[in-house]
């Protein structure tokens, strides 16, 4: 290779680069981002999911970072760091040991109960903050894990909100409610809500008739739905993933079996955009108890169009994720440091309320927060709306169902 | 195990031993993940390598092992390493009893391999409903860091006890291929009617087997329940740990006793390297990982083992 | 408890339900009766033709049935060369490794399809699912019934091209003695390929009598395969009216024990009915004595 000896322009041209490197300017100087990890299970069973929380998880660290950064630490962009928790839990404990090697000041997500019980635990190593962005498992915050927080609603917590919402509704149209059917996937969440139920519906003078469970996936409802029809409830009660409810749903508008109503109980579909426009009819007045977001306020709304222009439906991964992220930055912000200590401290004390979700003020107690609610919707001309609590309500409840 | 494949395998034991010591928590959490999966394949290959019968539900067994463990600890308060022994000794049990009931039945082949997938989804749909295993809720282990608790507050200290079982039942394997037990394992796995003809009490032998190998891969389970500290039906008796089971054996050599060793490193490892293509497109990683699958396969069928034999033999020619 | 109307009913669901089980267990019985591997990539293929289907009626406007027969003469050549150019070569005639590489090939297709079509659970539009046919009290959808009519026709189709053609007897030959058939001049790999594109179009076919009903993701077929594989031992490995039979008396088992013992106990129904068969008859129903 026949040596070039550098031309004049060109050492030239070097020089000043360098001396630009060399300058110190201050105005220049970025402040070294802040990692924040986002777990999400956006491969294998959970996927669909996990791909709206990462959603959620995204539009807010673009907000945050269009709006300059964390102000304390001089203006720093979040940096997301993405870690795949590939639906089960030792991936996603693999993963938050990646991205503790990574230095992430947090990490928010995990989805399913047993993906944050496990990533929450091997986060609790480190004292790594571990925000649980929808896990409904009460264990989760039960453990006395310091690092552990949960912004949106636990079991118990939708249970109580629920029986209490149904006893207004019933009340409030003259009790034409006597008789229940629970439906209910054999998980976590299907099986733990269907045991309370059973032992508070009775209490307020609903009678369940049979309480039919069913696997995840599920190849057929026809069955189900023949037993509805048989017993012939005043109120169905299904708690059940996406797929299940839409073919349960199918399957009773095709079988003709209309009760006075369906109230159902963090179901995948009942409150889902997806089902109302693809079966409006099989959707029409179902209503459901279930994380949402703050149907008035601006932001929220804001995101909704956002989520829409992707491509996705609104759903409550969402909401939940962006709030999640919002709540950690915010804590950073107080704390003006990464530090776990500092950040936990912050988030313990926390007070935030530039969230997107329709509840009170927030307050973390023992990792809970005590200001999550969820809240009731029905499906309402091609449309959700939120018929409970009257604080955030759109829309009055149609209820019984017109038949 | 010839002695050609006894220097790798020594080589890689050393290697494992002494990484826990400095390396990063990433690293150590990859190997005790690894080492289970190790220790799950090593009970399926006693089965299916050493003795013939494939097993396409060695979840039962694990599941066993981890949850036994689990239910002694939570519910009746007994010590987590007699729970942990409990487990090993229902993995055998059960095992036995699965045995028994498939091979006087004379279940071979496919037929062998599809009944046990059925026990193990049996097993899997019964512990999701009932309230002794917690039922879907899942089994919760407390959290109590102390080394008589079976819970340790640095990772390398499970890594170095996953290390242990795994060595000890490589041990066991070799003496078992080195011994009678072998011998007769292989005369089954070759020719059974040939093995009776024999003299050779093939039910007992395969039922021998069979035990062995539910009680290693119990072993599997009940670390995996003081590892994670949580299990629910789909972790303990899902599908997941038998297909891994099955396919660290396989790629690593089936029938080997280092088999599963190789076998379960390089698919974890394989599992981590994929990761770095995980860029925009979801699910390209794992697309990788599956046509990587098809071409180890193809071109090198007897697996690890069998290739660094084959490779050992040119070298030292 | 129930009334014989319920039950009745419960019956018939199980039957309809039953033969599109059929029809999945039915190329997995081929597949085995013939090669025999277990073929793992058995479910992903599904998925696979599934999402065919949805791409095809949704894309193309086409009416589902009509999509069938195209789908299932393109899954049958995409099945022949799957086995000719890529399971065939890369297992090296072990069936340890067959297990690894289609167990490979169903990694690779179920996450190849989430990278192409994401997570997203996809339905038909329109309103077919809903059209019903009243018998009496029961109200029975049209789509299963055709399901129904379909499943039944191709397993006489393919009961008849085994028994009466040439590449059928060819086929049946491999099946009982490959050295002697190759011997008699038979092409083994041909007839190994061409058994596995029948497999596939199978699979097709199932594909678009369920659709209508049903919905798809990347992992909606690993649902199915369980039921294919209990029906194909429970039949008979190898045997199509085995098939057939076995998958409606699973659909009605799976049927009457969901109502009798739930849904999710029930499914434990059918995989107690498949320890028994393998204890009591391992041959199945049809099979030749193992």
């Amino acid at each position: 290779m026949r040596f070039q000896p550098i031309s004049r322009r060109t050492a030239l041209r070097g020089a000043a680069a360098a001396s630009l490197l060399a300058a110190p300017s201050i105005l220049r100087a970025q402040p070294a981002s802040v990692k924040l990890g986002i777990l999400q299970p956006v491969t294998g069973a959970l996927a669909q999911d996990g791909e709206l929380g990462r959603l959620g998880a995204q539009l807010a660290i673009d907000a945050i970072n269009a709006a300059g950064g964390i102000k304390s630490l001089g203006g720093a962009k979040i940096e997301m760091v993405f870690a795949d928790a590939r639906s089960n839990p030792e991936a996603a404990t693999q993963e938050v040991e990646r991205l503790q090697a990574e230095g992430v000041a947090a990490i928010v997500g995990g989805f399913a109960s047993p993906i944050c019980l496990a990533a929450s635990q091997a986060a609790a190593r480190y004292n790594l903050p571990y925000i649980v962005d929808v896990g409904v498992a009460d264990s989760i915050v039960d453990r006395g894990l310091a690092n552990t927080f949960r912004f949106a609603p636990g079991f118990g917590m939708f249970t109580s909100v629920a029986i209490s919402n149904l006893a207004k509704l019933n009340d409030a149209a003259g009790k034409p409610i006597k008789t229940v059917v629970l439906v209910h996937e054999d998980g976590l969440f299907g099986a733990g809500l269907a045991k309370l139920m059973n032992t508070e519906l009775p209490k307020i003078g609903l009678q369940v008739l049979e309480t039919i469970s069913h696997p995840t996936p599920a190849r057929d409802m026809a069955n189900v739905a023949l037993r509805i029809r048989a017993l012939n409830p005043d109120l169905v009660i299904p708690s059940s993933y996406y797929n299940e409810f839409v073919l349960l749903a199918r399957t009773m508008q095709q079988q003709r079996i209309r009760p006075k109503g369906i109230y159902a109980v963090l179901n995948g579909a009942a409150s889902n955009y997806r089902f109302v426009k693809e079966f409006p009819e099989a959707a029409a007045n179902v209503m459901d108890c279930n994380h949402w977001y703050h149907p008035t306020n601006p932001l929220a709304l804001s995101v909704k169009k956002q989520v829409e222009a992707a491509g996705k439906v609104m759903a409550y991964n969402v909401p939940l994720n962006y709030s999640c992220v919002g709540l950690v930055a915010d804590a950073i912000e107080h704390a003006a440091s990464v530090d776990h200590a500092k950040v936990i401290a912050a988030l313990g004390a926390s007070t935030f309320a530039g969230h997107i979700m329709p509840y009170n003020a927030t307050k973390f107690v023992g990792g809970q927060n005590q200001g999550a609610s969820p809240v009731n919707l029905q499906v309402q001309g091609n449309d959700i709306k939120v018929i409970f609590p009257a604080a955030f309500a759109d829309a009055k409840p149609v209820f019984p169902v017109p038949a | 195990m010839s002695k050609h494949a006894f220097a790798p395998v020594a080589l890689v034991l050393l290697v494992l031993a002494v990484v826990p010591a400095f390396a990063a928590n990433t690293t150590i959490n990859f190997l005790v993940s690894a080492l289970i999966v190790t220790l799950a394949a090593q009970g399926w290959n006693l089965l299916g390598g050493f003795c013939g019968p494939f097993s396409f539900g060695h979840a039962a067994f694990f599941g066993t092992g981890a949850y036994v463990t689990a239910v002694l600890q939570s519910r009746y308060g007994v010590n987590a390493w007699v729970g942990f022994a409990a487990g090993i000794a229902a993995g055998a049990l059960v095992g036995g009893l699965i045995g028994w009931l498939s091979f006087r039945a004379g279940l071979r082949g496919s037929y062998f391999a599809l009944i046990t997938l059925a026990f193990a989804e049996v097993f899997r749909i019964v512990a999701n409903a009932i309230p002794l295993t917690g039922g879907a809720t899942g089994l919760l282990l407390k959290l109590d860091v102390r080394p008589a608790n079976f819970q340790f507050a640095s990772r390398a200290a499970f890594a170095w006890i996953a290390l242990a079982c795994v060595v000890a039942v490589l041990a066991l394997s070799i003496a078992i291929a080195r011994g009678r037990l072998g011998a007769q394992f292989a005369a089954v796995r070759e020719n059974e009617d040939a093995a009776r003809a024999l003299g050779i009490d093939v039910l007992a032998t395969k039922l021998r087997a069979i035990c062995l190998s539910g009680a290693v891969t119990a072993a599997a389970g009940g670390l995996y329940a003081q590892y994670f500290l949580y299990l629910d039906a789909n972790i303990a008796y899902g599908s997941w740990i038998s297909v891994e089971a099955l396919l660290a054996v396989i790629v690593g050599g089936i029938g080997t006793p280092a088999g599963p060793l190789f076998g379960a490193l390089a698919l974890h490892a394989l599992g981590e390297a994929t990761k770095l293509f995980a860029g925009a497109i979801t699910g390209i990683d794992l697309v990788l990982f599956g046509l990587i699958l098809v071409g180890a396969i193809a071109f090198a069928p007897a697996g690890i083992a069998g290739s660094l034999q084959t490779l050992m033999a040119r070298w030292r020619r | 408890m129930y009334t014989p109307s319920i039950i009745a009913e419960a019956v018939v669901n199980g039957l309809l339900t039953g033969a599109v089980y059929a029809l999945v267990a039915l190329g997995l019985t081929l597949v085995y009766g013939v090669l025999h591997i277990i073929n793992f990539a058995h479910g992903a293929l599904l998925t696979c033709a599934m999402f065919a289907i949805w791409a095809l009626s949704e894309g193309l406007g086409l009416n589902v049935y009509l999509a069938i027969p195209p789908l299932a003469l393109l899954f049958l050549g995409l099945g022949y060369a799957l086995q000719r150019w890529v399971i065939g070569p890369a297992s090296h005639g072990d069936d340890g490794n067959t297990l690894l590489v289609t167990l490979g090939l169903s990694i690779a297709i179920e996450n190849g399809l989430l990278a192409l079509f994401h997570a997203d659970t996809r339905t038909l539009s329109g309103d077919a699912a809903f059209d019903v046919v009243e018998l009496g009290p029961m109200l029975l959808s049209r789509p299963r019934l055709i399901g129904f009519g379909v499943a039944v026709l191709v397993a006489l189709l393919l009961w008849l091209l085994l028994a009466g053609t040439d590449a059928g007897k060819a086929i049946r030959a491999v099946a009982k003695e490959k050295m002697g058939a190759s011997l008699a001049g038979i092409d083994v790999r041909h007839i190994y390929a061409l058994t596995f594109g029948l497999g596939c179009a199978c699979l097709a076919v199932a594909a678009g009598l369920l659709m209508p009903t049903f919905y798809v993701n990347p992992r909606v077929g690993n649902a199915f395969v369980l039921v294919a594989f209990t029906i194909v031992v429970l039949g008979g490995m190898g045997s199509v009216p085995g098939a057939l039979l076995g998958g409606l008396l699973i659909g009605v088992v799976e049927s009457l024990g969901g109502l009798f013992l739930g849904e999710s106990l029930g499914q434990a129904g059918i995989f107690v009915l498949f320890i028994l068969v393998l204890l009591l008859r391992p041959a199945g129903l049809f099979g030749a004595r193992a």
